[in-house]
């Protein structure tokens, strides 16, 4: 059975552990070792596209581990190969990537025990079919990434990191915790079966819905609990940071889905209104944050965050569908949403072993101390091109195919009976729209002060070519963004199956309808051919390359090079990334971050340079996290006295808690 | 003959709680650890005669436990701690005697009330036991917050694990009491131990034996 399958695959993961915590100092331990990781992921996604493929039936097991009297239960079902493709995809790439990369890791005592570890949680995560199974795995995945976080550990900004990730992911884990607490009841059934039969979550569906939005959010980086997100991320060697941007953020989306659409189930229409505002804001916020951002790396993760958010757009979408009883507009949604999960896991990961490969030549990861690396890492930066046009939604890439969807989805809003809704996913879709526009605009500056332009350092014009195994792994992803974009039917007929479990229907199988076009609800409605947009880009580009090359360079002229206005040829003159976002800084972030710009102009006389200061606030830090902070550790302080008690006063407090209990227990029944 | 083994268990675990009321006002410490001895010996005879009602010769071994260790040993080795440390004349001022037995019948009242509703399913047997238990249980902790000398608290600690041994024999079927009172036994004389430490730490600010030395005059 499967699930049988990939319960071996992923022991095999968790053996693989220790065995990394021996071998990881001789030279051969990390080839080893990510070659037995990329062995053994490939191995559970293709068993789980297999699954998808033939529409097997879901398999269970249950394992005499945990709960004494209730074992452990494990599931595979559609959605969860869905999101076990996404993982194993992305694990894969991510081990033949550190094939190479891995070599350059100066502790790979530090990553290589807790790397397969992490693989397997996920995976766990996943399969789990009962809470205590899910939230084991889910608390495993978090502290192996925290593990993987810490691996360069002296630098200080990374332990922070750390700590930051480590009370947000157990807070997550809290409210997760809570809300099963809910969903299960006082009988403490805590089987999802069970859960899934009680339909006790509508009593506090409210309640549940906020705890989620809090526990899953959390880890997948909702608007404004996104904090810990783009410290942690950047801060772990790249091929985890691929992992824990393009695929752990997808397992707490696997999270949001299972709970909300399978346990839950029966949505209320506020509900699906709460989650695509939310996902609006997160996706318009985190994209404005990116363009605030001059760090390589931490600008992905900002990205991250606004992909989670049109992410969540899509599942707010089919909530509010569901709930009005609108199944076909509801599979649309969702089949949006989770195409998003895959195409986002897929270019994610190809800017973040871009990224790695230029922080590896180069030793930096701030944009200013970059440019003109296309001269040095031709081959990177075409592969780093093809991942900024996928994630900033261009056709014919699969990022354009999934938002696209989306805005399907989002055009079917006038059919929906509530008025906040009508008005609200109008909203959300403009919300949306400007996120692609100013993702757009963030990779434009990603990619130009990067790789276009002159070195701005000494260490950027030294770079070189990064290795085999990075670059052949960075041309198959890329090679994959533009094959689901061209032909996303191949992937939106593998999540068919997963959409139909969840919501009774799904959009009509693609591949039989034409190979090559997308069409969401019917052909004279809209449709969207992928193929043709590529063949137009491709032989339009070719036709205009072959035009100028004949045209424009038939006259030579010699002549001295026109210096745009500026004679001094330093490369510190060239447009920065700050530069770059100074319009879009002046627009949105006077009001979001409270921007402000100050120019010193030194006295007549005075040789000093002049210079330019940018301060900027991050409204989630000041509005929420450092009033918290403030309160805890007032409180702290004041319940610092009950430390150094007497033993009879602290059997006091045991005594009076107990008899207060039995009174309220006496009292309630 | 059921009617006889009710009343019976009924009159051993009611006489508990008695006991455990009286506890409360001893002010003398060798009075105190005589009722303590008595407390143990009634739940020795209450364990006895589960054992005899229910069939379970395991049982008899639990009575055995409590009437060795807590009915003779314990109280015996108390006995001479205080003759030794040279309390075993001093009044123990209990803090109001008057509000301490109200407080202690408003206990036994609570449990009363909570264990009746809450167990309607279970046969009467377990119900009067467990709520006779639940008050042991209570009159132990409020013994222990209201007595200042170390000795009291520990014999309020010995009586309200009675009061769990009673709940656990109370209920039919338990296969590891056996284990779990022997456990528990063990438990407590690490929790004397502990407690006699905790006390010499807030009296001399150490747990540094030559600090009791000291005290005690031994010093070269």
């Amino acid at each position: 059975m499967p699930v049988d399958f990939s319960l071996c695959l992923t022991a095999a993961f968790l053996l693989l552990s220790p065995v990394g915590a021996v071998i990881s100092n001789r030279r051969a331990g990390s080839p080893i070792l990510y070659t037995a990781s990329l062995l053994f992921s490939a191995a559970l996604a293709g068993n789980a596209l297999a699954f998808l493929i033939s529409g097997g039936e879901p398999s269970t097991d249950v394992l005499p581990l945990g709960i004494p009297w209730m074992g452990a239960h494990f599931r595979e079902d559609a959605l969860s190969a869905v999101f076990i493709v996404v993982i194993n995809l992305g694990a894969a790439g991510a081990s033949f990537y550190a094939l190479g990369y891995g070599r350059h890791e100066q502790e790979p005592r530090r990553v290589i025990p807790f790397y397969p570890a992490f693989l397997a949680a996920m995976n766990l995560v996943v399969l789990a079919d009962d809470a205590f199974s899910f939230l084991l795995s889910w608390e495993f995945m978090s502290l192996s990434s925290w593990a993987l976080v810490m691996a360069h550990h002296r630098a200080p900004a990374n332990v922070r990191a750390g700590f930051v990730y480590l009370v947000m992911a157990s807070f997550g884990t809290l409210a997760l915790l809570l809300a099963f607490g809910l969903l299960a009841g006082p009988d403490g059934n805590y089987a999802f079966d069970a859960i899934r039969g009680s339909g006790r979550a509508a009593a506090h569906s409210w309640l549940v819905l906020l705890l989620i939005l809090l526990g899953a959010g959390s880890k997948a980086g909702i608007v404004p609990l996104h904090v810990w997100l783009p410290l942690a991320h950047p801060a772990a060697p790249s091929h985890v940071s691929a992992l824990m941007s393009g695929v752990m953020t997808k397992v707490a989306i696997y999270g949001f889905i299972r709970i909300i659409f399978d346990l839950v189930g029966a949505p209320e229409w506020w509900q699906g209104m709460a989650v695509l505002v939310l996902g609006g804001i997160t996706a318009v916020i985190g994209v404005l944050y990116a363009l605030m951002e001059h760090d390589l790396k931490r600008l992905l993760a900002y990205h991250t965050i606004e992909n989670i958010g049109i992410i969540f757009i899509g599942l707010g979408l089919a909530l509010a569908f569901r709930s009005n009883g609108m199944p076909a507009a509801a599979a649309l949604s969702l089949t949006a949403a989770l195409f998003h999960v895959f195409n986002h896991s897929l270019f994610k990961s190809l800017l973040f072993f871009g990224s790695g490969a230029v922080l590896n030549s180069t030793g930096a990861r701030d944009m200013e101390q970059l440019g003109g690396l296309i001269h040095r890492m031709p081959q990177t930066a075409v592969a780093f091109l093809v991942g900024c046009v996928a994630i900033s939604a261009l056709p014919p890439l699969n990022g354009f195919a999934s938002e696209w969807m989306t805005f399907q989805a989002i055009l079917l809003s006038p059919s929906l009976p509530q008025w906040g809704l009508k008005l609200s996913v109008p909203a959300t879709g403009a919300l949306l729209a400007l996120s692609a526009a100013l993702a757009a605009a963030c990779f434009v500056k990603a990619f130009g002060v990067t790789f276009l332009g002159r070195p701005r350092t000494a260490r950027a014009a030294a770079a070189i070519e990064t290795d085999i195994f990075s670059r052949l792994t960075m041309f198959i992803w890329a090679g994959l963004c533009v094959l689901f974009g061209v032909l996303p039917a191949l992937a939106i007929d593998a999540i068919g199956p997963a959409v139909l479990g969840l919501l009774g229907a799904r959009l009509a199988p693609q591949l039989p309808i034409s190979w090559y076009l997308l069409v969401p609800i019917s052909e004279n409605r809209s449709s969207y051919d992928g193929l043709l947009v590529f063949l137009f880009i491709a032989l339009s580009a070719l036709f205009t390359a072959i035009a100028v090359h004949w045209l424009g360079s038939r006259a030579i002229r010699r002549s001295a090079i026109w210096d745009c206005g500026f004679p001094d040829p330093s490369p510190l003159a060239q447009y920065t990334a700050g530069s770059f976002a100074q319009p879009i800084r002046r627009v949105f972030g006077t009001l979001v971050f409270h921007a402000h710009e100050q120019v010193v102009i030194p006295a007549p006389g005075d040789v000093a340079p002049a210079r330019f200061h940018v301060t900027l606030q991050d409204p989630a830090w000041d509005g929420i996290y450092a009033p918290l902070a403030s309160a805890v550790s007032f409180a702290a302080g004041r319940l610092n006295v009950l430390q150094f008690l007497t033993i009879r006063r602290y059997l006091t407090l045991v005594f009076v808690t107990l008899v207060a209990l039995l009174v309220v227990l006496a009292i309630w029944t | 003959m059921p009617d006889l083994a009710f009343d019976v268990a009924h009159l051993l675990a009611g006489s508990l709680v008695l006991v455990s009321l009286m506890l409360l006002y001893q002010d003398r410490l060798p009075a105190l650890i005589n009722v303590f001895a008595l407390h143990a010996i009634l739940l020795a005879a209450s364990v006895a005669w589960q054992a005899l009602v229910q069939d379970a010769p395991v049982l008899f071994v639990t009575a055995a436990i409590a009437l060795g260790f807590k009915g003779i040993i314990i109280p015996g080795a108390l006995r001479r701690i205080i003759v030794r440390l040279g309390i075993h004349r001093e009044i123990e001022p209990v803090v109001g005697i008057g509000p301490t037995m109200l407080a202690g019948m408003a206990l036994v009242a609570l449990s009363m009330v909570v264990m009746l509703r809450a167990t309607p399913a279970a046969s009467p047997f377990a119900r009067e036991d467990l709520a006779f238990a639940l008050s042991v249980l209570l009159l132990g902790l409020l013994m222990m917050v209201s007595r200042r000398n170390a000795v009291g608290q520990v014999i309020g600690f010995m009586s309200l694990e009675n009061g769990l041994i009673l709940a656990a024999t109370g209920a039919k079927g338990m296969p590891l009491v056996v284990e779990i009172s022997v456990a528990f036994s063990i438990l407590i004389a690490f929790i004397v131990i502990g407690i006699f430490l905790f006390r010499i730490r807030e009296r001399f600010d150490t747990v540094d034996l030559q600090a009791l030395d000291r005290a005690r005059g031994d010093q070269r």
